[in-house]
C-alpha cells in the first residue's frame, strides 16, 4: 500500500479524471448537502458530489434537466437582505449574536472583519484558516468572518463549503451563522426550511471543528447557530439560536458510514468521465456505471433526480412510490412482483407478505364490487 | 399508507390511471365554492403578484400586483380581494336556522340548552394546493392587525377600510383548515388525493396537474406519460405548459417574462412621473397602461390554467355520492362559521398572534377529537376504508350464523343474545373486548364472548349490549338474524374527548394561570419606512 499521501494525491488525479479535462471542481453547496441528508446511501450522489461534478450541468447533457432554478426576484431579496444584515463592518449581525448567545460576554464594537479573497477554494481554505489562527492568538475581541471557505473531508476528499458568516466570540469559541430570507413570523418560522438551515449549518460546524483540532488552543465551537431571518413582514433582521446538536451527530455518523469514494471510484470501468462535453449516450453510460438508491425525496434534493427516476419507471422498482412503500412488502421490489404475487399468480403463499397482500386485494376487491378492478369510476 | 393504498397505487402503474381511493366523498362541496388560485413573488414574505378569485368558472375576477413591492399597489390588491371574499362571506352570515347549545349557566353554574342562531349554510374555500391554504393563513397574519385611518388616523400607510376584516377571515379560514375533516378552505391536491390513489408517490401528488392527468388522462392516453408532461413539458419560450398551481411561481417564468415586463412598467411610471405637460403625460399613461396591461396577461397566463384545473377536480369530486356523515361534519364547519361570525358581530379584537394556553390546549384536543371521528366515519361511510381496518384488525365483517337468546342476571332481566358470526377477518380481539356495528346509524356495542372452536376457524361469538329497548324482548329489528350480514369495528363510531378541560378562571399557574385583566388589543405590526418587503 502506498504511503497516505500519495494515496490522497492518486484519489484527486482520479477524482479530477471523472470530471473530465478542465472542469472547475464544484464546491458543495447547500443543495449538495440537503441531497446528502436526504440520501446519504446513494453512490451515484456521493461519487459526483465527491468529484466535484456540476450535476445541474449533468443532468441537462442527459437530457432530463432538473427543475431547479431560482427567481432573479428571490436572488436579489437574498441578496439584499444579507448585504442588509452584514453592512457597517457586521454591526448589526454582531449585536443580534451577543445578544442572542453570549450575553455575558462586552458588547461587540469595532470588531475585526478579516479580508479573506484569495485564489481558488484551497486558497480560501487555507486564508479562513489563516484568520481563525489569528483570532486564537488574540482572544478577548469579536471577529466576523465573512463568507469563510472550509473544507470538510467527505468520503476520503476535501468537499468546499462556504458558511454565510462566522462569528469568533471574545472568549475564542465559533459560532456558524446562517442568514435565510424567509420570514420570522411572531417568533416562528417555517419548520421545514429552518430544518433545511439546521442540517446545513451542522455540516459548517463539522468542518469547523475539523479546523479547531488543528489548532494548539483548540477552540469551542458551538452548537448553537446563529439563524438570522427578517422579522415578520419587514426586512429588519431578527435572529434566533438554533441547537444543532442532533443535525451534526446525524451528519457525523452519516459522514463515517459513507462508503468510501476511493472504493466507489475503483469499482468504476476504466476511462469513465462525466464530463458534460461528451455524447449523451457516453454520458448515460458512465452515469449508469454507478448504482443509485432512487426515491421520491429526491426530487427535492437532487439534480439528477428526473434522470433516476426515468430509470427507476423502467426498471419498475416499488421504491419510485416512497420508501414506506417496501418496508410493507417483504423480498418483493418490482411492481409487476408484487401484482403476481397479489393475484395469486406468482409468489410463495406462506410467505407473510405474500399472504398479506392477497387478503388485501381480495379485501379491496370486494369494496370495490369487482374481482379485478380495472378502471377509476371517474368517467 | 395501508397495504390496501399501496396495492391501489400499484395497480394505477400498471393501468396507467388512476384507480379509486375511496367510493365516496369524504368531504362536503359547496354548491357554490370561492375559488381563489393566488400567485406571490418569489422570495417575499406574503408579496402577492396577482391572484384568480370567484364563484363562477367562466368568469374568473383578476387581481394583479404590477410591481409586488409598492405598498399602494399591494394594499390596492386587498382592497380589491376583500370586494370579492368578503361579499361571498356576509352572503352566508344572514341566513340562520334556530339551534340549541347547551352553555354554563353564570349563575347556577348548571348546563343548560339555550337557543342560538346557526347559520344555514357556510362559505367554502378553494384553493389549489397545500402551499395556497399555507398563503390564506399568511395573508390572514398580515392583514389582521393592520389599522385603517378609521381606526387611527395616525397609523402611517393606513390599511384600506376592509382589509382587517379580510385579515380576519382569512385568518379563520387557515385555522379551521387545521381541523381533520373541515371542509370551509379545501386544498384541491389534498381531496383529489383522498380518493384516488395515482402511479406515483405522495410528493409528486403535490402537483395538481401531474394528479389531474393520472385521474382524468386525455382521451386514449396514459396517466403515467400526461402526468410528466404536465410535470415537465416546456414551450419553445422555455415555460412550463402547465404552470406551476402555485402560490409560487416558475423562476424561469420569473426570470424571462415577468421581469423584464416589471422593469418596463416601473420605467413607464417613472416617465410618467417625469412628464411636463398634460399632453406628454397623457401619452405616457398609455405606456403605462400598456404595460401594466401586459403583466396582468402575464399573470392570468399563469393562473388560467390552475383555475380550470380546479373546477375540472371540483367536476370530478361531484361525481363521487357524498358520504352519509360528511353533512354531519359539515355542520360542525358551520358551527365554526357562526362562532366567528358572532365575535366579528361582537366587536372583539383579531385573533391574537399566540394562542393563550386555554385556547391552544383546547385548539388541540378539538383537532384530535375530530381526526378520530374523521377516522371511524370515513370507515363507516366507505367500505374501502373499512376494508383497510378490516385489514389491520380493527374490524370485522361477516355472517351471522347462530342466535341464541340470553338475560342479563340483574333483577331485572334485559335481553343479551349471543350471536355468533362467521368471518374471513383477523380481529384483534381479546375477552369482553367491545365491538361496535351500526343500527340505524347509532352505534350498537356487543362485547366478545369467545371462539366457538378457536381462533382459526373464524366464529366469533358475541353478546348484544344494548340499543335493544326497554322491554324483556328485544325490539324489531335490533338483534342481527341468522343470514345476516354484519361489519363490527374495534374502534367507538363517536369517540369521546379527553377529559374536560377547567374554565379558563381556572387554569393552573402551570399553564399561565387565570387569564388577567381585560386583554389590550394586539398593536399593529410596526411599519418600515422602506417598500422593499
Amino acid at each position: 500500500m502506498p504511503p497516505p499521501r500519495t494515496r490522497e494525491k492518486a484519489l484527486r488525479h482520479r477524482l479530477a479524471e471523472l470530471r473530465g479535462p478542465e472542469v472547475e471542481a464544484k464546491a458543495l453547496d447547500a443543495r449538495a448537502l440537503a441531497a446528502l441528508a436526504a440520501n446519504p446511501g446513494c453512490r451515484r450522489r456521493a461519487i459526483l458530489d465527491g468529484a466535484g461534478v456540476d450535476k445541474a450541468v449533468l443532468a441537462d447533457a442527459l437530457g432530463s434537466p432538473s427543475v431547479f432554478g431560482q427567481s432573479q426576484f428571490a436572488f436579489v431579496r437574498g441578496n439584499a437582505f444579507e448585504a442588509k444584515v452584514k453592512a457597517d463592518g457586521g454591526t448589526e449581525l454582531l449585536r443580534l449574536a451577543h445578544e442572542k448567545l453570549d450575553r455575558g460576554a462586552e458588547p461587540p464594537a469595532g470588531a475585526r472583519v478579516p479580508d479573506l479573497t484569495a485564489q481558488g477554494p484551497r486558497g480560501r481554505t487555507a486564508r479562513t484558516e489563516l484568520a481563525l489562527r489569528e483570532a486564537a492568538e488574540a482572544p478577548g475581541a469579536w471577529t466576523l468572518l465573512d463568507h469563510p471557505m472550509l473544507a470538510l473531508d467527505v468520503a476520503g476528499s476535501p468537499a468546499f463549503l462556504e458558511p454565510d458568516a462566522v462569528v469568533v466570540h471574545p472568549d475564542g469559541s465559533w459560532t456558524v451563522v446562517e442568514i435565510k430570507s424567509f420570514p420570522m413570523l411572531d417568533g416562528a418560522a417555517d419548520p421545514a426550511k429552518v430544518g433545511a438551515a439546521a442540517r446545513q449549518s451542522a455540516v459548517y460546524v463539522l468542518a469547523l471543528e475539523q479546523v479547531a483540532a488543528r489548532l494548539d488552543s483548540a477552540p469551542r465551537v458551538r452548537h448553537r447557530i446563529l439563524l438570522v431571518c427578517p422579522k415578520d413582514f419587514s426586512n429588519l433582521p431578527t435572529a434566533s439560536a438554533v441547537d444543532v446538536r442532533r443535525q451534526r451527530a446525524v451528519t457525523a455518523r452519516q459522514l463515517e458510514r459513507l462508503t468510501r469514494i476511493e472504493e466507489i471510484a475503483d469499482a468504476l470501468p476504466e476511462g469513465t468521465c462525466f464530463s458534460p462535453k461528451l455524447p449523451a449516450e457516453r454520458l448515460t453510460e458512465a452515469v449508469e456505471s454507478v448504482p443509485a438508491t432512487y426515491a421520491p425525496e429526491c426530487l427535492s434534493a437532487c439534480e439528477l433526480a428526473f434522470h433516476c427516476r426515468d430509470r427507476a419507471r423502467a426498471q419498475d422498482v416499488v421504491t419510485r412510490l416512497g420508501r414506506p412503500v417496501r418496508a410493507e412488502l417483504g423480498g418483493l421490489t418490482t411492481i409487476g412482483e408484487v401484482l403476481a404475487a397479489a393475484r395469486g399468480e406468482a409468489g410463495d403463499p406462506d410467505d407473510p407478505a405474500v399472504a398479506a397482500l392477497r387478503r388485501a386485494a381480495a379485501l379491496r376487491a370486494e369494496a370495490l364490487g369487482t374481482a379485478a378492478p380495472e378502471v377509476a369510476p371517474c368517467r | 399508507m395501508s397495504l390496501i393504498a399501496t396495492l391501489a397505487r400499484l395497480e394505477a402503474v400498471s393501468t396507467g390511471r388512476a384507480q379509486p381511493a375511496a367510493t365516496v366523498r369524504h368531504r362536503h362541496l359547496s354548491e357554490r365554492p370561492l375559488v381563489l388560485v393566488p400567485l406571490i413573488t418569489a422570495g417575499e414574505a406574503g408579496a402577492p403578484l396577482g391572484a384568480l378569485v370567484g364563484t363562477d368558472r367562466d368568469a374568473p375576477r383578476l387581481l394583479v400586483v404590477p410591481q409586488p413591492r409598492d405598498r399602494d399597489l399591494r394594499f390596492a390588491f386587498l382592497a380589491e380581494l376583500a370586494d370579492v371574499v368578503l361579499p361571498y362571506v356576509d352572503g352566508f352570515a344572514d341566513v340562520v336556522e334556530a339551534a340549541e347549545r347547551s352553555e354554563t349557566d353564570p349563575e347556577t353554574g348548571k348546563r343548560v340548552k339555550v337557543e342560538v342562531e346557526l347559520c344555514a349554510d357556510a362559505p367554502q374555500l378553494i384553493v389549489p394546493s397545500r402551499a395556497g391554504v399555507d398563503l390564506v393563513r399568511l395573508l390572514g397574519r398580515s392583514m389582521r392587525f393592520r389599522r385603517t385611518a378609521e381606526q387611527d388616523p395616525e397609523a402611517p400607510f393606513p390599511a384600506p377600510p376592509r382589509v382587517p376584516l379580510l385579515g380576519r377571515w382569512l385568518t379563520h379560514f387557515g385555522e379551521r383548515a387545521r381541523v381533520p375533516g373541515s371542509s370551509l378552505l379545501l386544498a384541491m391536491t389534498d381531496v383529489l388525493a383522498r380518493h384516488w390513489a395515482t402511479g406515483q408517490s405522495t410528493l409528486e401528488d403535490q402537483h395538481l396537474g401531474a394528479l389531474l392527468a393520472w385521474i382524468d388522462p386525455p382521451e386514449g392516453r396514459s396517466g403515467a406519460k400526461a402526468a410528466q408532461e404536465a410535470e415537465l413539458a416546456r414551450d419553445a419560450d422555455g415555460q412550463l405548459v402547465c404552470p406551476p398551481a402555485g402560490p409560487a411561481t416558475d423562476p424561469a417564468f420569473d426570470n424571462k417574462l415577468l421581469a423584464p415586463a416589471i422593469e418596463r412598467y416601473d420605467r413607464a411610471r417613472g416617465a410618467l412621473a417625469a412628464a411636463e405637460d398634460g399632453l406628454e403625460a397623457d401619452e405616457r399613461l398609455g405606456a403605462l397602461t400598456a404595460a401594466e396591461r401586459e403583466i396582468r396577461a402575464l399573470v392570468e397566463s399563469r393562473t388560467r390554467p390552475t383555475w380550470d384545473a380546479v373546477w375540472r377536480g371540483l367536476d370530478l369530486l361531484r361525481k363521487l355520492p357524498e358520504g352519509a356523515r360528511v353533512e354531519e361534519r359539515w355542520t360542525r364547519d358551520r358551527w365554526s362559521f357562526t362562532g366567528h361570525r358572532d365575535r366579528v358581530l361582537a366587536g372583539e379584537p383579531p385573533q391574537p398572534r399566540r394562542d393563550d394556553a386555554v385556547t391552544a390546549a383546547n385548539k388541540l384536543a378539538v383537532r384530535e377529537r375530530e381526526q378520530a371521528r374523521l377516522e371511524a366515519q370515513e370507515a363507516l361511510d366507505d367500505p374501502l376504508v373499512m376494508a383497510a381496518r378490516r385489514l389491520s384488525g380493527e374490524a370485522f365483517a361477516g355472517e351471522v350464523v347462530d342466535v341464541v337468546m340470553a338475560y342479563s342476571e340483574s333483577r331485572r332481566p334485559s335481553p343479551r343474545p349471543l350471536v355468533t358470526v362467521r368471518t374471513d377477518d383477523r380481529p384483534h380481539l381479546g375477552e369482553r373486548v367491545r365491538a361496535y356495528r351500526s343500527l340505524g346509524g347509532k352505534p350498537q356495542t356487543a362485547e366478545f364472548v369467545g371462539y366457538e372452536e378457536g381462533p382459526e376457524d373464524g366464529l366469533l361469538v358475541l353478546r348484544v349490549m344494548d340499543r335493544m329497548g326497554r322491554g324483556k324482548e328485544p325490539e324489531e329489528g335490533s338483534v342481527p338474524e341468522k343470514g345476516d350480514r354484519v361489519c363490527f369495528t374495534l374502534f367507538e363510531h363517536e369517540p369521546r374527548g379527553g377529559a374536560k378541560l377547567p374554565d379558563p378562571e381556572e387554569t393552573p399557574w402551570t399553564h399561565g394561570g387565570p387569564p388577567g385583566e381585560e386583554a389590550v388589543p394586539e398593536p399593529a405590526d410596526p411599519v418600515t419606512e422602506e417598500d422593499v418587503l
